[in-house]
């Protein structure tokens, strides 16, 4: 498995670190009451397609990265930087 | 393999937004301004190395109050210069990515990884690069870099 770093390239996968959901980067407000924080601190779809997760290009330029992949085909779609995703 | 001595290293890391005032105040006071991701710049009085996300290893006396985290990393880094015509073999055995010479031209840099060690790895010359480890890690490195050099002269 390959990922490529919008920094450095294509990079060899034992570079990352592997977060989980990109939820992370949709925080709700701190008033959104206890359903949206108990989604967005428990709750995970688990989809068979297309899904967003945060890597971490830990042995390498140590950016934060948005890979949208295919969870059936393996296929990796795009890759961000989560520092250029608004919120 | 001989060792780079770099006496004043700092990690520049500019504020959101001030990565152009950051980089015009360096330009100021060293001649070299923040280079582009994967790249480093040298001249007689400093080297600008990037060396990960929004963060630049600067050998040089720098002063960006407002502009930019700077952090005095001098003692942090343990620098050695490889050089040889099989230099590109020896480093294929240890690095993942492609360090030859149709990719990673000179002035080219790359955070990536050495064995199990973070590094930074500069080409400096058509058979010459540095690569820079954390200290801790300069006897494995030098290590490493010995038994990968035996094995690839070993098979001639």
């Amino acid at each position: 498995m390959r990922i490529t770093c919008p920094n450095c390239g294509e990079r060899d996968r034992r570079e990352f670190y592997y977060q989980g959901d990109a939820v992370a980067l949709a925080r709700p407000a701190s008033d959104a009451g206890p359903q949206a924080w108990d989604d967005y601190l428990h709750n995970r779809e688990n989809p068979a397609g297309d899904t967003q997760d945060l890597w971490f290009h830990e042995a390498g330029c140590g950016a934060w990265i948005v890979v949208s992949r295919n969870t059936v085909t393996h296929a990796i779609d795009s890759t961000t930087l989560a520092a250029t995703v608004k919120r | 393999m001989t060792e780079v001595v770099l006496e004043r290293l700092v990690l520049v890391s500019p504020y959101i937004g001030q990565a152009k005032w950051a980089s015009a105040a360096l330009k100021e006071q060293i001649g070299l301004g923040l280079s582009a991701p994967g790249r480093a710049i040298s001249n007689r009085r400093a080297r600008v190395i990037w060396a990960g996300q929004r963060s630049w290893l600067v050998a040089a006396e720098v002063k960006l109050e407002g502009l930019a985290a700077v952090t005095d990393q001098s003692d942090a880094w343990a620098s050695l210069r490889i050089e040889g015509a099989g230099v590109e073999d020896v480093l294929a055995r240890l690095v993942p990515i492609d360090l030859r010479a149709s990719t990673f031209k000179g002035g080219h840099t790359a955070r990536t990884m050495l064995a199990h060690m973070n590094v930074a790895i500069t080409r400096v010359g058509a058979q010459a690069f540095e690569v820079m480890a954390m200290r801790s890690m300069a006897g494995t490195l030098v290590h490493d870099l010995q038994a990968a050099a035996a094995q690839v002269t070993a098979r001639g």
